[in-house]
């Protein structure tokens, strides 16, 4: 048999697994060199039964061999049945130890000594080859190691984790079941893992099932213990064993010895590729996670278009079919033509590479909106951003007279208050003339003011001139307040942070723009809240038109965001603007007064301050409970668990008390929901009238769950059907209207999902729990409204 | 803001039954009969007619409270089935014609009372009780004394490990026998007669004075203790006396209205079967 191929394919990774794949099914002559006995080590490795996501979800799979989400045993199976089916050419344990040659003419040598020809190579090895070594004397024990496959092999053994990592963590939590558990971290806290991972570990470490060595580097390891540098000195540890997960670094001096050349000197740097994932030595391609590619799918496709390009075919994108269908609405268009009109007409968006673009389309929508539709509504709760490519809009800034309008043109955007504050529409826009919008989610928008520093300055700056005007100076032309919005800067703050203090002599004004900030003033040596401020308000003007000391001290409640307004800019637009001078100074004096109500009777300030140290500067709609009418009859339990499936999304008794005010432990559908942050089945949404839900995406991860810093999320199985209320009126069959007494015993086949508060968007009539309250005492409120002094007084001690 | 059930829509339901006890009141003054003002006339079954159809819809209440989620407020349903049940006062007496006797027909006019009479209580129970319950309560809620008194317990055992039998015996008794809840009458008088720690607190009180002097402190520890723990049993009681204030007027008012019921349906009965 003559050892020559038109393509080699070295690691059977996704990528290289996909390529062979490709090569099979084309009929080229080919070779799969694997290192161990079995395909796909890296997943292979994997811990078992190990749930593996499939994402990004709307990127299309261009393979021969299949893919989606699910468990690591399934995926190896369908693969290696796969591989056998396609008639893949892959030869196992047949280590690579060099590659030498040119295009047409490679020479790929193994371990054994034999030699491969090739015309192209495809370098798929990814990372997991070259793994970080713990490297201290001793190491070579057998019972270190470098993976774990069964958390589930181990029991009763005192097991030392070395890392911080996702996987150190997993292998951490998995083996704490039944061994125990000391993990080691180098750093103060766990920084790089997913903040799922990081609810739990910190919660296994702080209940005292997993120990953990902070500021901690292994100094050596002898058979039975480890000896760690620790902040106080050394600290030896007796142990069963040892697994060391420090990651991995590419494989470095073997993809330079074949002749590739690396971005940077930076150990975690990655080779140089074109476009087509080829490398500087022509011919020699690289795919995967050592060009950059971690995601399966992606690698996946690489191993796909590789192997087109090896044959000269021109490769479009993947993603070129999802486009064409986006831009359907369009008319005939072609995609890249579409991509550089919105290149070229909308600023924010032109900084993108265009890869990035692309990506950022499939995620966005596009739109041609017809003269005089509605494009959202004042008080809607969406919070995607638009982008007009073409045309023009009308945005109402009037509610009350729709005739008052701003126009806004090609190049602009709108609805970038939604992204920045998780409230509700300010205005509402309609099409002008017939427009062409891009209209992009959120996360999208997110993602690319956090990669792409120039888009985020243009946003920042718009935002600024337009929260100004809107908020402060509705009535002015925007030409006069550009001194000001020059000058103006914004400022972050975390929750608790001081923004003005009382006494300090600066003057300018603050206008917040997202959170909510307290006033409060030193009263007889104790603190006295004032008011509660919500996102859209202005602070500091008194200072400013006093010109005296600052009379009070300003909190944020909830990590904000506040334009600074230059005192001297603002004055010198308040004398040019005598009616921007007169409405700021009525304001002024209502403040005044509302103040010196407030210092008269301060259990309402206590109020707020209890409410805001509960969170609720971060809600959105939340369950109060007057107790003075609260009678304890949990009806409002009963009705949220008839309305869901016999599960209570609320806790009346838990939670805390005020005067009469009591907080139940129920969903407050934060501004910033922290349960959105980590779903890895992006099963968690906020609804058009801002009520945060679950959807039956939800695999039962419990990510949410722990993230949720009010514990109102819970993991629970479906419950049985309930009988009818005459049936169990007339014949007393099963539990009755409220009352559930069954245990809980896990129903066969299903799985716990999360649940949670979804404010009963789905049933007409609103909450059930405020519904079925007989005495009135549960209500629902929007702390914007409800903190108010006025509101308050009646629930005081 | 938000109001309730006794306030609600600015005692739109008040302002109903009040309407109709005086429109039946006026009804009765002017309305001449031919024979004596009773149940047969036709203002008397005119009035009949409005009690019984009343009563069938305030017990349907009952149903109404079990239907969850749907365009309704359970509130403003509480409130008119109290305001509406009170009417009932006036318009089911008028309807008597005060012609009371031993029959049927009085039975049923005494059941509807002495259900009013529990309902008014509920009223008054409903109204006072809540904010005495908030009060008592300073914040916490009922399982956090529970596990404050567990607590105690804990602490008292280590600390009279050392200690003689005696005393020893004494912090047994309380943290074993001491009982919270129990029969109805218990719950209702918010206090035990027989508190275990109670009584544990007084024999110590008595027997600490003739305990050697290497024990004093530890005894004066365990005095501390169990008087915090008799205080917490107290806050506990007068709690679990709250609620069940608060539901045992339930207790009568519902059996009450289904002997109602039956009663009036007798009563409607008898009524027309001796026409």
């Amino acid at each position: 048999m003559i050892d020559r191929f038109e393509i080699v394919i070295v690691g059977s990774g996704p990528a290289g697994l996909s390529a062979a794949g490709r090569a099979a099914e084309r009929g080229i002559p080919h070779l799969l060199l694997e290192r161990t006995d079995h395909a796909a080590d890296t997943i292979f490795k994997y811990q078992k039964k190990k749930f593996v996501m499939a994402t990004p979800d709307i990127m299309p799979l261009r393979s021969d061999m299949s893919f989606e989400a699910g468990v690591r045993e399934d995926i190896l199976g369908t693969w290696d049945r796969e591989l056998e089916n396609l008639g893949v050419n892959i030869r196992y344990k047949a280590e690579v130890t060099g590659i030498s040659g040119q295009k047409g003419d490679f020479t790929v040598t193994l371990a054994n000594g034999d030699t491969v020809s090739a015309g192209h190579v495809v370098l798929s090895i990814g990372l997991q080859g070259n793994l970080r070594k713990l490297g201290v004397p001793g190491a070579e024990w057998e019972r270190v190691q470098y993976q774990l496959d069964d958390p589930l092999e181990y029991e009763d053994e005192t097991i030392v984790v070395v890392g911080a990592g996702d996987a150190a963590i997993e292998n951490a939590i998995g083996l704490a079941a039944q061994n125990n558990v000391v993990i080691v971290n180098r750093r103060g806290e766990f920084a790089r893992a997913k903040p799922g991972n990081l609810s739990l570990i910190t919660e296994a470490i702080e209940s005292g099932r997993i120990e953990c060595f902070y500021d901690a580097a292994p100094l050596s390891v002898e058979p039975g213990r480890i000896t760690l540098k620790v902040p106080e000195g050394e600290s030896v540890v007796a142990c069963d064993r040892v697994i060391a997960r420090l990651g991995a670094n590419p494989p470095r001096k073997f993809v330079e010895a074949c002749g590739i050349s690396f971005a940077s000197d930076d150990p975690g740097a990655l080779p140089e590729l074109s476009q087509t994932y080829e490398s500087s030595v022509p011919g020699l391609y690289v795919i995967g996670a050592l060009a950059g590619y971690p995601l399966i799918k992606l690698a996946m496709n690489q191993g796909y278009e590789v192997v087109e390009t090896i044959m000269g075919n021109e490769v479009k994108p993947a993603d070129e079919p999802l486009l064409e269908n986006k831009f359907r609405v369009l008319g005939n268009v072609k995609v890249e033509d579409v991509l550089g009109a919105i290149q070229s007409n909308v600023p924010l968006l032109s900084s993108m590479t265009m890869l990035q673009l692309r990506e950022f389309m499939i995620d966005s929508t596009v739109h041609l909106k017809q003269p005089g539709d509605v494009i959202f509504e004042r008080n809607d709760y969406t919070n995607s951003v638009y982008s007009i490519v073409n045309g023009a809009v009308d945005v109402q800034i009037n509610p009350l007279d729709p005739s008052e309008v701003v126009t806004l043109g090609a190049g602009s955007f709108f609805g970038e208050m939604g992204l920045i504050a998780g409230r509700r529409r300010t205005a509402t826009i309609v099409a002008r003339e017939q427009c062409f919008l891009v209209e992009t989610p959120r996360r999208a928008m997110l993602r690319l003011i956090n990669s792409v520093p120039a888009a985020r300055r243009v946003l920042d700056q718009a935002a600024i001139s337009r929260q100004i005007q809107m908020h402060l100076a509705p009535n002015i032309d925007p030409e006069m307040l550009r001194e000001v919005v020059e000058t103006a800067e914004i400022e972050s703050f975390s929750a608790g942070d001081t923004v003005i203090t009382e006494g300090e002599t600066s003057n300018d004004v603050y206008l917040i723009r997202t959170g909510s900030m307290t006033v409060s003033r030193r009263i007889a040596g104790r603190d006295i809240v004032l008011s509660y401020i919500p996102a859209g308000n202005y602070i500091g003007e008194m200072a400013l038109l006093g010109n005296t000391p600052r009379s009070a001290t300003v909190k944020a409640t909830v990590a904000s965001e506040a334009i600074r307004i230059n005192a001297a800019a603002f004055r010198s637009l308040l004398d040019r603007e005598p009616d921007l001078r007169r409405e700021i100074e009525s304001r002024f004096q209502d403040r005044l007064v509302e103040n010196v109500q407030t210092e008269t009777r301060p259990e309402s300030g206590d109020i707020i301050d209890f409410l805001v140290n509960q969170g609720v500067g971060e809600a959105t709609d939340i369950l109060l409970i007057d107790e003075s009418l609260c009678v304890r009859c949990d009806n409002c339990e009963k009705a949220c668990a008839e309305t869901h499936g016999g599960v209570s999304r609320l806790n009346r008794e838990a939670g805390p008390t005020f005067g009469t005010l009591h907080v139940p432990t129920s969903c407050r559908h934060c501004e910033h929901p922290h349960c959105m942050a980590d779903c890895p089945a992006d099963a968690i949404h906020r609804a058009p009238d801002g009520e945060v839900f679950i959807d039956d995406k939800c695999i039962g991860c419990g990510n949410c769950a722990r993230d949720c810093p009010y514990n109102v999320i819970q993991m629970a199985y479906p419950r049985p059907k309930k009988p009818g209320l005459l049936s169990w009126l007339l014949f007393g069959s099963g539990p009755g209207p409220g009352e559930d007494k069954r245990p809980v015993v896990k129903p066969d086949g299903a799985r716990e999902s999360a649940v949670k508060c979804d404010m009963c968007k789905d049933i007409t009539g609103g909450a059930s729990c405020v519904s079925a309250c007989p005495t009135g005492a549960a209500i629902r409120v929007r702390p914007e409204e409800f903190l108010s002094i006025t509101n308050l007084a009646r629930f005081g001690r | 803001m938000h109001e309730g059930f006794l306030v609600h829509s600015n005692f739109k339901f008040l302002k109903w039954a009040s309407a109709l006890c005086i429109l039946s009141a006026v009804a009765y003054a002017i309305y001449d009969p031919l024979d004596v003002q009773s149940g047969g006339t036709w203002l008397g079954y005119g009035l009949g007619t409005i009690g019984a159809v009343l009563i069938v819809w305030l017990m349907w209440f009952g149903i109404r409270k079990r239907r969850y989620g749907g365009a309704f407020r359970l509130r403003s349903w509480l409130s008119a089935h109290v305001y509406l049940g009170l009417s009932l006062i006036v318009v089911a007496t008028l309807h008597t014609g005060f012609q009371l006797g031993w029959n049927v027909h009085t039975l049923a006019y005494v059941l509807m009372m002495l259900v009013i009479a529990s309902g008014a209580f509920g009223i008054y129970a409903y109204a006072r009780y809540p904010r005495m319950m908030t009060e008592n309560r300073r914040g916490l809620s009922l399982d956090e004394f529970l596990s404050q008194i567990g607590d105690i317990d804990r602490e008292c055992r280590q600390v009279s490990a050392n200690l003689p039998d005696e005393i020893a015996s004494l912090v047994l008794k309380s943290s074993n026998e001491t009982r919270i809840g129990g029969s109805c009458w218990r719950q209702l008088s918010g206090r035990d007669r027989k508190c275990a720690a109670a009584e544990a607190f007084e024999e110590l009180r008595r027997v600490s004075t003739n305990v050697g002097p290497e024990h004093g402190p530890s005894v004066r520890k365990l005095l501390t203790l169990i008087g915090k723990k008799c205080s917490l049993l107290a806050t506990v009681r007068r709690d679990i006396q709250l609620k069940a204030l608060m539901d045992i007027w339930l207790h009568l008012h519902v059996p009450l209205s289904f002997a109602l019921l039956a009663a009036l349906t007798a009563h409607i009965i008898s009524v027309f079967y001796y026409w």
